[in-house]
């Protein structure tokens, strides 16, 4: 044999190798199903390259990851997780964004031993009484961002907030959250129809009503509709909504119309340290746009991942379970710990919509709620 | 609730009435003259938003963009029409509501492989935006009733096309009896390719101006196509008239009851219950006039038996 052709197929055994982690016993095989397509495919996306410019900065971390398309549609996500765990043999899930498709898919998984780690969709059920040891939430828990948006309107002295959300599970999961934490008086209270985008008839409501502030929990298209139509209308109350409905890649659709409204958040590209200033210029470096909260979520589910492989060995369920609640990590949100129940606690953040030379964005003003658990760590026994 | 927040709300009405009418008349006319069932509609009602926010990026001019949308819905829906729908007026309602349902999934991840992911920024001109003070002092957003006003300008003109045209004939003679009109010697196909095209403007249009108020962003001509599909069976599938009948009180129905159903629960019901009750009901309201109307016209108010 020649040296050219032991060269040459030693590359190709290394490059096979880098291919297929998974053929390695302390390699990992990871299965993402998340929004790829239709109209929610922004914050798939982003979850998707915030998770992977993680395990590409790990380098040779053994990770191997298979991507595919939910279309937000929960029975593709349970054919997708299925195919995962039956043909591709993964060890661990992640990706999927909504609440819906999540309580679809992770019961099924983490009853088959798999571990589910969520970038996103964190609903109560998967808190309280259906927790699960094998499944960990790394964005929140979804009450969070609510609690934290009435903790902030209770704190700075409003007193007639009008909330609205839609009428859906996690619409009335938002405002019972918002009233765990404001428990004054409303001036109204609205469950709009889902994906709905004239809010004429409400803004109108909300201007006859004598509120003296505004909460709205209006996720993707909804939410910039009302913005704009919000804007137009010259009620100028103050508003105060999840970071949802003001994240970076919707604060472009939404203008300036969006400058100067409050939006709480546990993460925010302005957060002092030094994993979170590494991951805004590596993020803008890789992709050439400014990375959103799914984008932080998706990398800090990477890191945590990738932390506890290198403590445990994922053939050991339990050593790598430990592993994985240590959460030891960098987040990029500084402090983060898990809470009995796998969701992470932490600080939210009330954020300002503000123009940065020419681009909109986010500052922070102030923290609404130090160290936030959640509601439901009673009702989980496990 | 005050008289002043009622005539608001009616306004409010109106205006979503008006939306609804550009996307309906398209759908109306399409099946009327062709008997197609066009799914794709909402498809086009997005061609015609992106388009003018890609217009309006690049311009900063609002009429431009208005003028894109027009254009760029009516060269896809003559493009769809030569293409594709062409061959789906001999085939029943089945095989045209499966091809007009790819052709979504075709437009929607073709807006995204060219327009990306990321909602798109389309805004009211800013001699258009703000509110305007109306007699008793009601404060309401101009561009409403700038829509409002483009909106029945547009349904005049419809009528007077369609009423009082060459061409308007020859559409309501296709709708007659499409054998006879080809046995007359108008060339039947490049009618159907101008109602198609004109049906799509249309669509486009609507999305435009929406879009300045909306969400620019894929997959947002879905949920006003189905509402759309409500306006014309109210109104009668094939009517222009009944598009335009249905289309207002369907945005009245929906915004009226979204303001006052809950409210009007609150009387009876303790104010937790009634916001859920209220808004359930409310979200139906137009659901339950379809219902009502289709129990005693079965072929909608101005349909032809």
């Amino acid at each position: 044999m020649s040296i050219a052709r032991t060269i040459s197929t030693a590359a190709i055994a290394a490059a096979i190798a880098l291919g297929a982690a998974s053929a390695r016993a302390e390699g990992v095989k990871v299965g993402m199903i998340t929004t790829l397509s239709g109209g929610g495919a922004g914050l798939g996306i982003d979850a998707r390259d915030g998770f992977m410019l993680a395990v590409k900065q790990a380098g040779d971390a053994g990770i191997e990851v298979i991507i595919e398309d939910d279309q937000r549609k929960p029975d593709v996500a349970v054919q997708l997780a299925d195919k995962m765990i039956q043909s591709d043999k993964v060890d661990v899930l992640t990706g999927i964004i909504w609440s819906n498709l999540a309580m679809a898919v992770v019961p099924a998984a983490v009853a088959q031993g798999k571990f589910y780690l969520s970038v996103n969709a964190a609903p109560s059920a998967l808190a309280g009484k259906g927790c699960n040891p094998n499944y960990f939430s790394v964005a929140y828990q979804n009450d969070n961002l609510h609690e934290a948006a009435g903790a902030y309107i209770a704190n700075a002295g409003y007193k007639k907030p009008f909330i609205l959300a839609p009428n859906y599970p996690a619409g009335k999961d938002s405002l019972t959250g918002f009233k765990r934490f404001y428990t004054g008086e409303l001036a109204g209270e609205v469950y709009t129809k889902l994906g709905q985008t004239d809010y004429a008839a409400e803004i109108a409501q909300i201007r006859a009503s004598g509120a003296d502030s505004v909460f709205f929990f209006l996720p993707g298209g909804m939410g910039i509709s009302f913005m704009k139509q919000y804007a137009d209308s010259g009620v100028g109350l103050p508003v105060v909504g999840p970071a949802f409905s003001f994240d970076q890649g919707i604060l472009g659709a939404v203008g300036e119309a969006a400058l100067g409204v409050k939006n709480t958040s546990q993460w925010s590209k302005d957060i002092d340290n030094a994993a979170n200033k590494a991951f805004v210029e590596s993020f803008q470096a890789e992709y050439g746009r400014l990375p959103s909260l799914y984008a932080a979520q998706g990398f800090d589910t990477a890191n945590l991942l990738i932390s506890a492989l290198a403590k445990a060995d994922i053939s050991d369920a339990d050593a790598f379970r430990a592993a994985l609640e240590a959460a030891d990590f960098a987040s990029v949100r500084g402090d983060f710990a898990f809470a009995p129940n796998n969701h992470p606690i932490q600080d939210i953040y009330v954020r300002e919509v503000i123009k940065e030379g020419e681009v909109i964005t986010n500052k922070i003003v102030g923290v609404a709620i130090e160290d936030r658990s959640n509601a439901y760590v009673d009702e989980c026994k496990m | 609730m005050s008289t002043l927040l009622l005539i608001e709300q009616v306004l409010n009405g109106l205006q979503l009435g008006v939306m609804l009418f550009l996307m309906a008349a398209g759908l109306t006319l399409i099946f009327g003259v062709m008997g197609l069932i066009n799914l794709a509609h909402g498809s086009l009602y997005m061609v015609g938003a992106f388009a003018a926010a890609a217009v309006a990026a690049a311009t900063g001019s609002f009429l431009l963009a208005l003028a894109a949308s027009l254009a760029a819905a009516a060269a896809a829906g003559a493009v769809i029409e030569l293409g594709v729908i062409r061959r789906l007026y001999d085939r029943d309602h089945l095989d045209q509501v499966l091809a007009t349902f790819a052709l979504i999934l075709v437009f929607s991840e073709g807006t995204r492989w060219i327009f990306g992911s990321f909602p798109l920024f389309l805004e009211v001109p800013d001699y258009l935006s703000g509110p305007v003070t109306l007699f008793g002092g009601i404060q309401y957003p101009l561009y409403r009733l700038v829509i409002i006003l483009a909106g029945l300008g547009i349904a005049a003109g419809l009528f007077l096309l369609i009423g009082r045209t060459r061409i308007g004939i020859q559409i309501r003679a296709g709708e007659a009896d499409r054998e006879m009109i080809a046995a007359l010697g108008i060339d039947i196909t490049r009618l159907y390719t101008l109602v198609f095209a004109l049906g799509a403007a249309l669509a486009g249009l609507a999305g435009a101006l929406v879009g300045a108020i909306q969400s620019v962003q894929v997959g947002m001509g879905e949920p006003v196509l189905i509402l759309a599909f409500v306006v014309i069976v109210i109104g009668g599938i094939g009517s222009v008239k009944g598009a335009l009948v249905g289309a207002l009180l369907v945005g009245l129905t929906d915004t009226l009851g979204r303001s006052f159903l809950p409210g009007l629960f609150g009387l009876i019901m303790e104010p937790a219950a009634a916001t859920t009750v209220g808004s359930a009901l409310a979200s139906m309201a137009i659901y339950i006039l379809m219902a009502g109307v289709l129990l005693f016209r079965p072929r909608g108010l101005f349909g032809v038996a």
